[in-house]
């Protein structure tokens, strides 16, 4: 309801649609602060931005993704079985080769080929799954319209609650998030125009 | 104003970076170092004479394929020369680039921070030096894709049962995935240049290879873990790569490689000689890129110590293959350790390796040393010859004088493999000298989140400059 109200409003002003309402820090632990506080008042739809990697924001803001991992290990799998596969496959059935008697699948000597498989197929999938779970590649997101975000990547520290949130209001959330003690808080459009 | 960066900066420090700096000022720091529009001299020369030698590089490859393998010196029965021992050679020296971002990150050791970006870019360069050896080495370079695992037209698949078949899966994937996650630790840093950069083309450049990251706590949660997994893996992953390397002479019965001692001695020198490589990059890297106050002395001391702990392994390697040679009571193994390798044509490569790779880093026990430049160059550049006339003696001597006297004949190079040789310094020379001028040469995020750690460690006692962001562009 609130995100309609939001929406309809920016449109009387002519503005584009809001994204959320953001929050700019100058240091990490304020940020961390920020959205352990934004997230016990209820807020679902809260990200947090850095310049590095924050373990506690991420906490903070109730993420326990764990996707990537589980991935990586099948794709290891699938990589080591895959890698035995085509050398025992060839080996024994394609192509068998008797030499003087010796095993047709020597396991000892398919454990390197069967290893490098296993790492590389873990690896790509690894990154892959980052990239794609993340969406990325993604050149353009609303977030860099919250004037100052260009410093995201350099020495400042962003909180923004998304107006598709349930809780979202633009007036109380906007009065909430200045009560964080960041250093402005501003609202973020969809797009620029 | 003032900036007390700057005038420290020429101080040497032991600290892993030197205190006073905060977020704003690492991330000018190192991005100054890319987007400075001004061309240093130092950079052109370099520049100039590693593109001529690169030049050379491509003619001895163009002739190369042109005349065929037979412009080498390799001939029966030195089937394998400058080919393999390159080869092994510039395999070796990016393995440090891999035992730093990944094995010293998996071990909490903080002062990798801020050399492991150029050491991994090390690493990539290294191994695309390595890698063109044995597809020149092929000779009928159309068919070097029959190195892939893939049915001939009799439907006979190559030889898995080769270690000359697990190197093209081990080098591979060590190329692969060492490309891969060079790229992603770039990612974040990448999104760094995006938004300072003040052309409308370094922006979309940049803004296109950062991939639209925005530094949101889910992305960074799912690339830390990738990041820690690709750490992971990388560690069996540079273990198993040399490993196999060594293989591909401790599998076969030739005296001189048929031992088991090799692959842990392959691995130990592969990151003794990287380490030196590092070394070599990192002195002037620092002296010109004005870098010393985030690449101390306390990484050059503590590169230091990891040449001498990987120095003493590789030695007690060289005492070990004596001691095996002498206790095998096999007359060629006694023959190849004494009569030939000490005392043989080739004595002298032999005993200059004992002095480069055995004798001359036990200096590093000083700590006087260890913090001298001079002498960490010097013992560098021993070890970078060292480590190239290790391969050299395993290859070259075992394989002139085998198991029968009439097939014994020397080794000689030719000119065209003098070439290539020289050229793939060159070629990797230009590889790292664009990377230094195009992309961060230090992981800029993973400098804040050591800066953001070690406010931690420090308590609240900051040192003056943290917290104020007035913009010190001084520090360019």
């Amino acid at each position: 309801m609130s995100q309609t109200l939001a929406h309809s409003s920016a449109a009387e002003a002519g503005l584009q649609p809001l994204y959320g309402i953001s929050v700019e820090f100058d240091d990490p632990e304020a940020l961390v602060e920020a959205a352990r506080k934004t997230r016990d008042a209820g807020y679902k739809r809260v990200e947090g931005y850095s310049p590095f990697p924050i373990e506690a924001l991420s906490e903070a803001l109730g993420q326990h993704q764990v996707e990537v991992p589980w991935l990586m290990f099948g794709a290891g799998i699938a990589g080591g079985v895959g890698g035995f596969g085509l050398l025992a496959v060839t080996s024994a059935w394609l192509y068998p080769v008797n030499i003087g008697g010796r095993a047709l699948i020597p396991w000892a000597q398919f454990i390197p080929i069967t290893f490098e498989c296993t790492v590389l197929l873990a690896a790509l999938t690894g990154v892959a799954a980052m990239f794609v779970l993340n969406g990325l590649p993604e050149p353009y997101h609303p977030i860099f319209n919250a004037p100052n975000f260009d410093g995201v990547s350099s020495d400042r520290f962003f909180l923004c609650v998304e107006a598709r949130d349930k809780q979202f209001d633009a007036e109380a959330t906007r009065k909430f998030l200045e009560g964080l003690g960041g250093l402005q808080v501003s609202e973020v459009r969809e797009s620029k125009k | 104003m003032a900036n007390p960066m700057l005038a420290s900066n020429q101080r040497e420090t032991f600290d892993i970076i030197q205190p006073g700096h905060d977020y704003t000022s690492i991330t000018e720091k190192i991005t100054g170092i890319s987007m400075s529009p001004k061309v240093s001299p130092v950079w052109l020369l370099g520049v100039i004479f590693a593109l001529g030698m690169a030049g050379v590089m491509a003619t001895g490859m163009i002739i190369t394929i042109l005349f065929g393998v037979g412009v080498w010196g390799n001939n029966q029965p030195n089937g394998w020369g400058f080919d393999i021992i390159n080869f092994v050679w510039w395999i070796g020296i990016g393995h440090a680039g891999t035992l730093i971002s990944a094995i010293l990150l998996l071990l909490h050791q903080n002062w990798r921070t801020s050399i492991n970006r150029f050491a991994e870019a090390m690493t990539l360069f290294a191994v695309v030096q390595a890698g063109m050896y044995p597809l020149l080495h092929v000779g009928r370079h159309q068919y070097a894709y029959w190195m892939f695992p893939l049915p001939n037209s009799m439907e006979l698949w190559p030889n898995f049962r080769s270690p000359l078949m697990w190197d093209v899966f081990a080098i591979s994937t060590y190329l692969t995935v060492s490309a891969v996650f060079w790229y992603v630790g770039l990612v974040p840093d990448l999104a760094t240049l995006r938004d300072r950069s003040t052309s409308r083309m370094a922006k979309v450049l940049f803004g296109m290879a950062a991939l639209g990251w925005r530094g949101s706590a889910l992305h960074w949660r799912r690339y830390m873990q990738v990041y820690l997994l690709l750490a992971g893996l990388s560690t069996p992953l540079v273990l198993s790569v040399h490993t196999i390397v060594s293989f591909d002479f401790a599998v076969g019965i030739v005296p001189g490689w048929h031992s088991t001692i090799f692959p842990p001695y392959f691995v130990a020198g592969a990151v003794f000689a990287g380490f030196a490589m590092t070394i070599l990059l990192s002195v002037p890297l620092r002296a010109v890129c004005n870098l010393r106050d985030v690449i101390t002395m306390r990484h050059l001391e503590n590169m230091g110590k990891v040449m001498l702990a990987t120095g003493l392994i590789v030695f007690y390697g060289y005492i070990m293959e004596v001691f095996f040679g002498a206790y095998s009571s096999n007359k060629y193994e006694l023959y190849m350790t004494f009569n030939n390798r000490m005392f043989g044509p080739y004595a002298w490569s032999y005993w200059m390796l004992i002095v480069c790779n055995g004798i001359i880093p036990q200096v590093l026990w000083m700590k006087k040393c260890r913090t001298s430049i001079p002498c960490l160059v010097a013992v560098s550049i021993s070890v970078s010859i060292g480590m190239w006339l290790e391969r050299f003696v395993i290859i070259v001597t075992s394989l002139s004088f085998d198991f029968m006297p009439s097939s014994w004949a020397l080794y000689h190079p030719t000119h065209i493999d003098w070439m290539i040789y020289l050229g793939t310094m060159g070629f990797f020379t230009l590889l790292f000298l664009l990377f230094c001028r195009i992309l961060p040469v230090i992981s800029i995020a993973e400098m804040r989140e050591l800066i953001h750690h070690q406010k931690h460690v420090h308590g609240g006692h900051d040192a003056p400059g943290s917290h104020q962001h007035a913009h010190s562009h001084a520090s360019h």
